[in-house]
């Protein structure tokens, strides 16, 4: 355990320091970010060096940069000419709201087809194995314009864009979740239809157990053995879909902060999203590794 | 006069066009024993679990009449016969490693049967547990009640296995194949636990392709073949008289001390050249070998001569295969040496032991692991001939014919084929180098007993007509006694007790070789 906290922060440390190279090795020079459209003479530019500490030499500022770090100070915007974690702090909020309805709308989903559909006869099994191939397949932005022009546009059920309320939420949410549904639902039909062919399931029916109980007592926890190891995978996917999704649908969130910093080559706020996509990814593998130890005794490492 | 408690006439079960039971009666008799024998694919197990109604999915059942517990099972619905299950039957499936949910406790799958069935209330089902697996002989049940399978020893998962069967205190049993993966000793323990049930008033229906296992418990028995009952009586009468053919080759391919020197499949009398006792082959000089700082091997020294065959024995964890692969150098001795025609084998670089390896080859007891899935029979027992292409063929041909199998063989792939084809084929693969010995570890323990006949008796054919010094390796003491010439008794990576085969088996000296040779099942000699 002491070991999976130290790749964790090992991890942190390799993307701090792998953006931190993305910065040093982006074209254009810094000095003419941070002038902008103000007025260049070389006396700013001399003052903009001296205050950004840009006469240093990299190594120096790759330390005080990672020291800053430690101390949870992310450094400041050059567009904004605010601190970097000021801006990341209005935006997480809607961020996180989206990628947690879109992780919860594909886990239910997910769950309820292949509850429903695991074992039963081939007309079933094939009409929800055809929509999570779709779901799958189909990339997220797409789904999300489908899910606007009929459900938006044409019925008016929901608003088009923005972030107001939970039926703003609807849609995004959907657009992000159901891919994810798609391959989890393939995964735990498949763990489940597999887990109910063993001999332990034979034995529990000999017991007099129902179909119902077999699975939920039985093949379930089985059955979520790979559907963790998903999870991980699809923390990666809910991020960099965040972004897309965030944009197509007009809602504000880190996905359009990141999105206006790498356009404007605004590179401390790009780093900071690197940053905290990798803070987030760390945390829920390993919350993720004491999962799979709860549900499978059998692991002690 | 009570009625049965189970009665079935002309049982069929089908999936899809393929019958595998085909017109099956049998009844039982409270608080009888009735067993069904045969090999595999002869539809016994299939039987006994349409008699609970899991036959499985896709299967139609179909009879003449059934009746379970005095009630016309052909009416039943699926909530009939989960009122059935567990509360009047129990049943019992081979290997409880995965007979049992690998991620529950054993207190949990004993309790599952309590709630269903309602048996105590839910404050007392962790007593009633614990006084469960103290009842099948479970030692320290409070501790074995929070483990796991992986956890437990094969005996062990077994009893409680039993345990979880009997929890609701049915009036029948059913069993399909209790002891099969289990050492001898813990064999016994499980029959013994089984008699003791039938003694306390439990019926049992007993599955098993060993007959020996079946003469122990059993009052009547049913010989299954093809999905019918070839022959059925009293054990003692079926075991004494067979009146049925196949019963009879059964009984005669059962290989033991008495079919020493005959051929299994015929009963004959064969003849082989006497070892020659001054041409060593393979010598083994105080070998020991550890895992994890776990003695494996420790100590074991061993001659084997021209056209000797040398049994080792031992129950699971003995150590024998760890010496199979110290005898093969595939494991280098942490201590000792290994020579092969008095020439250093063991304790060198593999490329200087590559020009001899040849000479030195392998029956497992699974080929299909040792065989790429992906090759055909001919280029897997190609694969170690050092020929010119165009020889190579004939000699493959010449190869697959001394074993028995036709030439259309070569072109197919090993899951095609049944178990026996594919131990013919690794017996073929392992004699195209012309190998001066041959390491065989448990080359038949998955094997049915015809079947094994066979591929015992073209061992001894191969032996015979090559002079192959063998290292026979089988927990099996009845297939050691058939085939060896001397054995070493092994017992946790010692050898305990060594010597001529008849010496050891009938005269055992070491109290281990004892209770080794008094647990065997034996033919023809039902418990009182």
């Amino acid at each position: 355990m002491i070991r999976r906290l130290g790749t964790g922060l090992a991890v942190l440390w390799a993307a701090a320091t792998a953006s931190y190279v993305a910065l040093l090795l982006a074209p254009g020079d810094t000095v003419d970010i941070l002038v902008g459209d103000g007025p260049d003479t070389p006396e700013i530019r001399a003052r903009i060096v001296a205050e950004w500490g840009l006469d240093r030499p990299e190594i120096v500022q790759y330390v005080s940069y990672l020291w800053r770090l430690l101390h949870g100070d992310l450094g400041r915007s050059y567009q904004a000419q605010r601190g970097v974690g000021e801006i990341l702090a209005g935006q997480v909020g809607p961020t996180a709201q989206l990628t947690l309805a879109a992780a919860g709308t594909g886990v239910v989903l997910a769950g309820v087809i292949a509850l429903a559909t695991a074992g039963r006869g081939r007309w079933a099994r094939g009409a929800a194995s055809a929509a999570e191939l779709v779901a799958v397949s189909v990339p997220p932005f797409l789904i999300g314009i489908v899910l606007l022009s009929v459900f938006s546009f044409t019925l008016g059920w929901f608003p088009v864009s923005g972030a107001q309320g939970p039926r703003a939420l609807v849609l995004p949410a959907l657009a992000l979740g159901l891919p994810i549904a798609g391959v989890l639902g393939q995964v735990l039909r498949g763990g489940l239809e597999q887990a109910l062919e063993q001999p332990f399931a034979v034995t529990a029916r000999a017991r007099g157990l129902t179909e119902r109980a077999l699975v939920a007592r039985h093949a379930l926890r089985h059955a979520l053995i790979p559907a963790v190891t998903l999870a991980g995978w699809f923390t990666g996917t809910l991020l960099g879909g965040a972004v897309i999704t965030e944009i197509l649908f007009g809602r504000p969130g880190l996905g359009q902060v990141a999105m206006q910093a790498v356009t404007g080559r605004d590179m401390p706020v790009v780093m900071a999203v690197v940053l905290l996509s990798a803070v987030v990814y760390v945390t829920i593998s390993t919350l993720l590794d004491l999962a799979y130890r709860a549900i499978d005794p059998r692991i002690r490492t | 006069m009570t009625s049965p408690l189970l009665d079935v006439r002309e049982l069929r079960v089908g999936f899809g066009p393929a019958e595998v039971v085909r017109g099956v009666s049998l009844s039982v008799e409270p608080g009888e024993c009735v067993a069904i024998v045969g090999e595999s694919g002869s539809g016994k197990s299939v039987t006994a679990r349409a008699l609970l109604g899991l036959a499985g999915p896709g299967s139609a059942v179909r009879a003449a009449s059934f009746h379970v517990a005095g009630r016309d099972a052909l009416a039943f619905t699926p909530a009939d016969w989960r009122r059935l299950r567990g509360g009047f039957a129990g049943l019992v499936l081979q290997d409880a490693l995965v007979s049992l949910d690998p991620l529950r406790t054993a207190a949990a799958e004993i309790a599952e049967v309590l709630a269903v069935h309602d048996v105590v209330p839910r404050a007392r089902r962790a007593g009633r547990v614990l006084e469960l697996l103290d009842a099948v002989g479970v030692p320290e049940p409070a501790l074995r009640a929070g483990q796991r399978p992986h956890q437990l020893s094969g005996g062990l998962r077994q009893r409680v296995l039993i345990a979880s069967a009997i929890a609701a205190d049915p009036a029948l049993i059913i069993a399909d194949e209790p002891t099969t993966a289990l050492d001898v000793t813990v064999q016994a323990q499980i029959l013994r636990l089984l008699a003791e049930r039938k003694a306390a008033g439990t019926a049992l229906l007993l599955i098993s392709h060993d007959l020996a296992v079946v003469a122990a418990v059993a009052d009547r028995v049913l010989v299954m073949k093809d999905g019918r009952v070839v022959e059925e009586g009293p054990v003692r009468q079926v075991l004494a008289a067979p009146a049925h053919d196949y019963t009879r080759t059964l009984l005669a391919a059962v290989p033991s001390a008495a079919s020493r020197g005959t051929r299994l499949t015929t009963g004959t009398p064969r003849t082989r050249p006497a070892p020659n006792l001054s041409g060593q082959v393979l010598a083994a000089t105080a070998l020991s070998h550890s895992y994890d700082r776990r003695p494996a091997v420790a100590e074991v020294s061993f001659t084997l001569h021209e056209g000797e065959t040398l049994g080792v024995v031992g129950e699971s964890g003995s150590g024998k295969s760890t010496l199979a692969r110290l005898a093969l150098a595939l494991l280098e001795p942490a201590h000792g040496r290994v020579a092969l025609h008095q020439r250093q084998w063991s304790n060198q670089p593999e490329r200087a032991r590559r020009p001899l390896r040849h000479r030195v080859q392998l029956i497992s007891q699974n080929p299909l692991d040792s065989f790429d899935p992906r090759h055909t029979v001919g280029r897997l027992v190609a694969e170690p001939l050092r020929l010119p292409a165009g020889e190579r063929r004939e000699r493959v041909l010449d190869l697959l014919e001394r074993v028995g199998l036709p030439p259309g063989t070569a072109g197919r792939h090993p899951r095609e084929l049944s178990g026996g084809q594919r131990q013919r084929v690794a017996i073929a693969r392992a004699l195209g180098p012309r190998p001066d010995v041959l390491v065989c570890d448990e080359p038949v323990s998955a094997l049915d007993v015809s079947v094994q006949a066979q591929v015992l008796d073209l061992l001894a054919d191969v032996q015979a007509e090559y002079g192959t010094a063998m290292v026979f390796i089988s927990h099996d003491l009845g297939v050691v006694h058939h085939v060896a010439d001397r054995v070493l008794v092994m017992k946790d990576g010692r050898v305990v007790e060594e010597g001529d085969v008849e010496d050891v088996f009938i005269r055992p000296r070491h109290p281990y070789t004892r209770a080794l040779v008094a647990a065997v099942p034996r033919l023809g000699v039902p418990a009182a």
